[in-house]
């Protein structure tokens, strides 16, 4: 008997969504002690059938088709009270983001122990003991301030242990874990992705484990059932569907994940500088009603160098400071201290007024791409803005945004639409001409290729290697995946804490990497041991693409 | 605040002196009492003897009672006082269970229901709610005294039996906001993810409504009786109108009516004083709400 | 907009909104008489009754009396058609001014550094004077006439609209395509006028109905406790102070004013839910209800 099986789950969509069904036909088996992992891209339906399963779904998205069995228990016929009692107990969930997870104004304690309350465990001090043997468990040291600890003292790594420990309270058969190291560190996510595999040996655990990402796939996965809109498309284990995958899909999803290993570029000619900062550091100074003032040390002492066809790759986790370095150098921040030179002028202090001329050169490209287009404005509008603020016409402005559009790979019939009316990487695609109507020598791009799927993101990355290319750019690209620096990054900086930590050419940072810091993150980077990345390669390889 | 509240009533047209001396008065009476006032010096002056005195509890001389205006604000306190808290106790318990059953059956008859009721207790004014209930409860039915009020210490009973309608009308504005918002809040704490995460725990839905959606939703809730507060001062002022209770809000009318500026300005300040105070309450009571939430 | 007018909420209340406008326009061919004549012959009737009154030339006519008449012989259905016209008046001037100086404060507040503080700071202070409160002190001290009504009762509505401005300007200079615009060297006022200001315009135009509501509700409230406008002038509020005297003897003097009262302004409510369901969903939050 398996732990889970799903027959023919079927869930209907409201009328009106861009198709008729979330999830159509889907079966699968989760064994006893095995991690199977359901991969898809966003739209796939996969959230969909972990909350199928869970007896979770909204109102609007009713099982229309098929069965869900527990250890052989029909959870689609069950009353709600049964399924109620299974929830918690017989199945338990964790989620991707474990701040909003946790209920803000509960302790973490009094969460873990209301679990073991209304699952029938009424004695205090028998709670108690269970509660803290489970965080020894998922190895939280100091358990008596953690239990007494609301979810926002915590990091996020301490939050996803303790859902996991929630989970893993009453012993379940199955545990459905969607996407819970997505919203997570590289090196955290690696920490969690080792213990889900201990926990799940130790218990004998059924895993479903719901993913986007083929590293993490790569890293913990028995099975595979991969999804596309909606439909399973190919299943199997691990080594095969990774090796060889029997659907276009598969291969093309597989074929889009970068490889870790830095791609041959061609060597540059030593040029001048495009752009270039000298000790750059910006301070944030918090005010706190009560109490002292306290300086948050955003970036410090940052000294890089970008030339024109070459790309600077700034790598970092989460509040390394590589953003606000990206806002420093578009100067829409002004820097605290230290020098930012562009084309050897120095703007780093310069006011809006002096700057206005000079914000043609540097352009920027941000992270999300439904809220980087004004949404009342067409894509025209947004295209020409730029040139005729530099004194263009509007015709003229006009037929350069044309021109933009196809250099994006967009229609020119998309010029009279809304933003709204196009697909995230489409809209990022807008970014890039827009930034590019201006006609910059550096381009920025901080994250602008992390929000989007795995297939589009290549798509991108591939636009903007291009593009670099024809029009010789200064490229700055932020990333926090080291993937992605890999591909399309000439030198490299590590970004930790504010400082800058290591410094270097691709193929030194990423290959031999000298500071503890780097190796650690290289260390965490999920599937490192396989081979990914035929796409990528072919992408950034001179001469392909275009 | 009390900057504001000094130059609103003192740097507009309308001689008080002038008033209080009456059509007839010569130019010299009017000057005598001007300096009686201390109206015959400059604003600057005049509004720091003011603040000294507000500062030392002394809101000044009523033109019109004659006699102090924190004196004659004690004398009517009692029955604001008692309309307020009553009004209070009574929004809050019917409006949150209200707002969180609403917002479980989103969408339901209760719902909608409390949506158009909620809707409608803004939109009707206090006073014609008080003539309507007056009509019903008291004219028709005869349950209930009309108007009029009886202190608590004279007689215990009447004292209740003449606060029960005023309350009620009161209330009506006040349950509508606090039910709404608490609907609003809870409904969209009931969205968010550790919610998901309580039901996919097990628990039983009472207390994934209670402990994590109402729990969650209190900061709004909070600020909401706070904020309406300053209604249920407007509501006050025309509820003791209608049901002539003698209290601060018919003083104000009277003052009004009077032009009695000290009086004035001293019930604003003392009404203002009142609604920053529960605020800042209210925001004190964030930190208990909300551990997020620091000082 | 075709997403608006499907809102229900907004059908029902902007009808009853048009209905309201066209009896405030058409109130002299109603039917209805000059609302400031009266008849001490025709003192206290029941609604429907026929009575008989005296215009301004002195002649003597008959007049049915569709809701009755007050103590001093005037009609009553005359003088409520006619208090629709102050009602409305004051209700979108009231909004009008709250939103001009609002808007302007706002935009000053969110744009202006140094002025930031001191502007919010006599925001707070007036916010923390009871709404009514104002109204009525102003207006006792201004002597009542229409516009000395009107800004009364929009004064203490200015901060709620400047700290709506200012915080939505606060929020859209984060918004990455005002930050793109910046990069692209557009002036500070081509952004506000281009990119900031067109995206605030759902949140006013709801906000801006819920100020017409409450301006309404408030007039009625200062002119019912005898410190609005003039006795003799027709509003609502008069109408019904002028027959809580005899509220016991002839409850119709109250009622009917009352029922246009609250039908108005529950119209401009429902109106402002719709608008703010379809335009602006975020904005439940947002606005600080009255």
């Amino acid at each position: 008997m398996s732990a889970l099986e799903v027959r023919g789950l079927t869930v209907a969509l409201p009328r009106g969504a861009d198709r008729a069904q979330a999830v159509s036909d889907v079966s699968f088996q989760v064994e006893k002690r095995e991690i199977v992992c359901l991969v898809g891209e966003s739209g796939s339906g996969k959230s969909v059938i972990a909350q199928a399963i869970m007896g979770l779904l909204p109102a609007a998205l009713p099982v229309s088709r098929g069965q869900v069995f527990l250890e052989g228990e029909e959870l689609t016929a069950a009353a709600p009270a049964r399924l109620r009692e299974l929830r918690g107990a017989r199945m338990a969930m964790i989620f991707q983001e474990p701040m909003t997870a946790l209920n803000p104004v509960m302790t973490c304690g009094a969460q873990l122990d209301e679990l073991l309350l209304f699952h029938g465990r009424t004695s205090p001090a028998e709670r108690r003991k269970k509660i803290l043997q489970l965080l020894g468990e998922v190895a939280l040291g100091d358990p008596e301030r953690m239990l007494a600890s609301y979810p926002h003292q915590l990091s996020g790594g301490q939050r996803q242990r303790i859902m996991i420990a929630m989970a893993l309270a009453l012993e379940p058969a199955l545990l459905i874990a969607d996407e819970p190291t997505t919203a997570l560190d590289v090196t955290t996510q690696s920490q969690i992705l080792k213990l889900i595999i201990e926990v799940q040996k130790r218990h004998g655990m059924a895993v479903l484990f719901i993913t986007h990402d083929f590293g993490v796939v790569a890293e913990i996965a028995d099975r595979v059932a991969v999804l596309r809109l909606g439909e399973l498309v190919e299943s199997g284990r691990r080594e095969e569907v990774l090796s060889h995958p029997r659907h276009d899909y598969t291969r093309m999803l597989i074929a889009s994940v970068p490889s870790l290993k830095p791609a041959q570029r061609a060597t540059l000619p030593a040029g001048p500088a495009a752009l270039e900062t000298k000790k750059l550091s910006k301070t944030y100074t918090e005010r706190r009603w009560l109490g002292p003032r306290r300086e948050v040390h955003a970036a410090r002492d940052v000294t890089l160098a970008v030339r024109r066809g070459e790309t600077l790759g700034i790598v970092g986790e989460s509040g390394s400071g590589k953003s606000t370095l990206a806002r420093c150098l578009a100067r829409l921040i002004e820097p605290s201290e230290g020098d930012i030179f562009l084309g050897g002028t120095n703007i780093a202090r310069s006011k809006p007024a002096a700057l206005r001329p000079l914000r043609s050169r540097i352009q920027i490209v941000f992270q999300d791409p439904y809220r980087s287009l004004n949404p009342r404005r067409t894509v025209a509008q947004a295209l020409i803005e730029g040139p005729v603020n530099y004194g263009l016409s509007r015709e003229q402005a006009l037929e350069r945004a044309g021109r933009l559009l196809a250099l994006v790979g967009l229609e020119g019939s998309s010029l009279e639409r809304y933003p709204h009316q196009f697909s995230g990487g489409q809209r990022q695609r807008i970014c890039i001409a827009r930034a590019l109507a201006v006609e910059p020598e550096v381009l920025i791009a901080d994250e602008a290729v992390s929000a989007l799927d795995v297939s589009v993101q290549a798509q991108v990355l591939r636009l903007l290697e291009d593009i670099r290319r024809k029009l010789e750019l200064a490229m700055v690209f932020i990333t926090h995946d080291l993937r992605v620096a890999a591909q399309v990054c000439d030198t490299v900086a590590v970004m930790h804490r504010g400082r800058v930590v290591e410094y270097g050419s691709a193929a030194e940072v990423l290959v031999h990497p000298r500071d503890e810091y780097t190796q650690a993150l290289l260390a965490a980077a999920p599937g490192r041991d396989f081979g990914f990345g035929s796409a990528a390669q072919e992408a950034a390889r001179p001469g392909s693409g275009a | 605040m009390a900057v504001l509240v000094f130059l609103l009533l003192r740097l507009t047209p309308g001689d008080p002196a002038a008033i209080l001396a009456g059509d007839a008065a010569t130019a010299e009476q009017i000057d005598r009492i001007r300096a009686s006032l201390g109206l015959d010096r400059s604003i600057e002056a005049q509004f720091a003897i003011w603040l000294g005195q507000v500062l030392t509890g002394d809101l000044g001389q009523s033109f019109y009672y004659r006699m102090g205006v924190a004196t004659l604000i004690g004398q009517r306190l009692e029955p604001t006082l008692a309309l307020a808290l009553f009004t209070l106790v009574l929004s809050v318990c019917v409006a949150v269970p209200l707002g969180v059953l609403a917002a479980w059956r989103h969408g339901g008859w209760l719902d909608r229901g409390l949506m158009a009721f909620s809707v409608g207790g803004f939109s009707v004014p206090t006073f014609v709610v008080a003539y309507l209930l007056i009509w019903l409860v008291s004219l028709k039915l005869g349950w209930l005294p009309v108007q009029g009020y009886v202190r608590f210490s004279e007689n215990h009973l009447l004292f209740l039996k003449h606060l029960i309608l005023p309350s009620i009308t009161l209330s009506f504005i006040y349950i509508a906001l606090i039910a709404r918002v608490t609907r609003a809040s809870v409904l969209e704490a009931l969205g968010e993810d550790y919610i998901r995460t309580a039901r996919a725990k097990g628990l039983p839905e009472t207390r994934v409504l209670l402990r994590h959606a109402l729990a969650n939703a209190a900061v709004p809730i909070a600020t909401v009786i706070g904020i309406g507060i300053a209604i249920l001062i407007g509501g006050v002022v025309v509820t003791e109108s209608v049901y002539a209770i003698p209290g601060l809000g018919r003083l104000t009318v009277d003052a009004v009516l009077a032009r009695d500026f000290p009086t004035i300005q001293g019930l604003i300040l003392f009404f203002s004083f009142v609604y920053v105070m529960v605020n800042l309450l209210i925001d004190l009571s964030y930190a208990f709400l909300d551990p997020r939430i620091r000082y | 907009m075709a997403r608006v007018f499907a809102n229900w909420s907004v059908r029902i209340g902007a009808s009853a909104l048009v209905f309201l406008l066209f009896l405030a326009i058409a109130a002299p061919y109603l039917g209805t008489v000059d609302p400031t004549l009266f008849d001490a012959g025709s003192r206290d009737l029941t609604p429907g009754q026929a009575g008989e009154i005296t215009t301004l030339e002195g002649d003597t006519v008959k007049h049915v009396f569709l809701m009755g008449s007050d103590s001093f012989g005037r009609d009553i259905y005359s003088r409520v058609l006619y208090g629709t016209r102050v009602s409305l008046i004051v209700g979108l001037a009231c909004a009008a001014v709250a939103l001009a100086v609002g808007i302007v404060c706002g935009l000053l507040a969110g744009y202006v550094r140094w002025l930031d503080g001191p502007l919010m700071r006599l925001m707070d202070g007036i916010m923390a004077i009871p709404a009514i409160l104002i109204a009525i002190a102003l207006v006792a001290l201004w002597r009542a006439s229409l516009p000395t009504v009107i800004f009364a009762i929009a004064i203490p509505e200015i901060p709620r609209v400047t700290r709506l401005v200012r915080s939505l300007v606060l929020t859209l200079r984060e918004e990455p395509y005002v930050e793109a615009a910046v990069s692209l060297g557009t002036p500070p006022l081509k952004i506000m006028f281009g990119h900031i200001l067109p995206n605030t315009i759902a949140p006013l135009i709801v906000q801006g109905t819920y100020i017409v509501g409450f301006a309404i509700l408030i007039e009625a409230i200062l002119s019912f406790l005898g410190v609005g406008l003039p006795p003799d002038v027709p509003t609502w509020g008069n109408i019904m102070a002028e027959g809580r005297v005899q509220f016991v003897a002839y409850p119709h003097n109250v009622f009917f004013p009352g029922i246009f009262l609250a039908a108005t302004v529950l119209a401009v409510n429902i109106l402002g839910d719709g608008l703010r369901d379809t335009l602006d969903p975020k904005l439940a939050k947002r606005v600080e209800p009255e």
